[in-house]
């Protein structure tokens, strides 16, 4: 009797439990999101170049402008522009000699623009026969730091960190500089900024979990902390989005990411850079068009 | 004799469920509207579950679920100023609801990261 009973009340609960579960039902949903920035006014965006410095690993600007270009033409309704990337450190750094100890006023500007013939590989620190010269371009406005450890003419200069990067961030607001390029091709959004990314390492106790045998011969996971020197890298990069038709910044945003990895791991510069670059494209892409950000939630009767 | 006051008591049990019932006829009409906002929201169908649901709200406005459920069908539509009352009408009618909390807590999280970045 009492084991009827109680397989009568198992029953009954289990009804309930079923009867009340399909009293709601989850549904998939994709919520948009609408762009941080207006890009109605234009049609292409031209990923222009990088001030890249950090791992000589990683050739940054050319991996990142890569990058975003594959990835706006895939996800973005902006005609990508397909061009010679420009070597913005290169251009940096002639606008900053060739504006010399006084920053007073910006140099003449040149006949042609600067993304006109700009360098074939793109590459940072290398001399690029075809690249826009110091003339041709136009200076970089004063930029902070001041000009003593500006490099001479011709001398390419290493960015090893923020401190090396900020003297020569006054390209972005070089509204001349940026017109011409926007004049070369048809006024487009340009994508432009810099990106450091640096190795680094960190030691300090880090939380994991090992197996034990204990007393009785049974297996254990316990949480063991251990002193432990971790490498990997930092990534920052910063996008400068400017008006091609005014060489004018319309919008700008800052990222920072970093990995670690165990000793043991040996994980290639590249792939890191990659790694951490995945983090920040959907929030690069959501800047410039409309994202669904997939979710679910529940219905109910 | 014994059965009399059964009957009596059984007549009292069936004319209080008959005046439920009588009260429960627009949430019985209601109820009708969500469900098929459920079925064809499930097939994608969200601006005609929005009309069913909307229904169900004027027929029954003390049924939360209605307002759940257009909360879900007006974020998935980028309506996140109708999503969010709806969300708190329901969530004043069933404060309890932990269904409806995840629902506009999840809401939240995107609404206020859309806030920050027009705030930029």
């Amino acid at each position: 009797m009492t084991a009827r009973t109680a397989a009568a009340v198992a029953s009954l609960a289990l009804a309930l439990t079923v009867s009340a579960c399909s009293n709601f039902y989850e549904v998939p949903i994709e919520t948009p999101i609408q762009p941080k920035m207006d890009v109605t006014p234009f049609q292409r965006v031209l990923i222009a170049g990088f001030l890249a410095g950090g791992s000589e690993d990683v050739d940054a600007n050319l991996e990142t402008v890569r990058l975003l270009r594959s990835q706006l033409r895939s996800k973005s309704s902006l005609r990508v522009i397909d061009a010679d990337v420009l070597p913005l450190l290169e251009l940096a750094n002639e606008q900053r000699a060739d504006k010399g100890p006084d920053t007073s006023a910006p140099a003449s500007s040149g006949s042609s623009g600067a993304g006109s013939n700009g360098g074939g590989s793109g590459s940072s620190g290398s001399a690029t026969p075809g690249g826009p010269s110091a003339s041709q371009a136009p200076a970089a406005p004063a930029a902070g730091a001041g000009g003593k450890n500006a490099p001479k003419p011709g001398e390419a200069q290493h960015i090893r960190d923020e401190k090396d990067l900020q003297p020569l961030e006054g390209i972005f607001a070089n509204v001349d500089f940026w017109k011409k390029i926007g004049e070369e091709y048809q006024n487009p959004l340009i994508v432009t900024g810099s990106v450091l990314f640096t190795a680094h390492a960190r030691s300090g106790f880090v939380q994991r979990e090992q197996e034990v045998i204990d007393q009785v011969g049974r297996r254990r996971v316990v949480p063991v902390r251990t002193y432990m020197e971790r490498k990997g890298f930092i990534l920052q990069p910063k996008f400068v989005f400017i008006d091609g038709r005014t060489g004018t910044t319309i919008y700008s945003e800052s990222y920072k990411e970093e990995v670690l990895y165990s000793p043991q791991q040996a994980t290639p510069a590249l792939s890191s850079y990659f790694e951490l670059m995945d983090r920040l494209v959907p929030s690069f892409l959501s800047t410039l068009s409309s994202q669904k950000i997939k979710g679910s939630r529940i219905l109910m009767k | 004799m014994r059965l009399l006051p059964i009957l009596g008591a059984s007549l009292v049990v069936v004319s209080v469920a008959a005046q439920a019932r009588a009260d429960d006829k627009p949430r019985e009409s209601a109820k009708k509207h969500v469900e098929f906002g459920i079925s064809v929201a499930q097939k994608g169908l969200w601006r005609e579950a929005i009309y069913r649901w909307e229904q169900a709200a004027k027929i029954d406005p003390n049924y939360s679920a209605a307002y759940n459920d257009l909360a879900v069908a007006y974020e998935h539509e980028g309506q996140f100023d109708k999503a969010r009352k709806a969300y708190e009408k329901a969530l004043e009618l069933e404060p309890e609801n932990q269904l409806i909390r995840q629902n506009y807590e999840l809401f939240k999280e995107i609404n206020d990261r859309t806030n920050r970045r027009g705030s930029r």
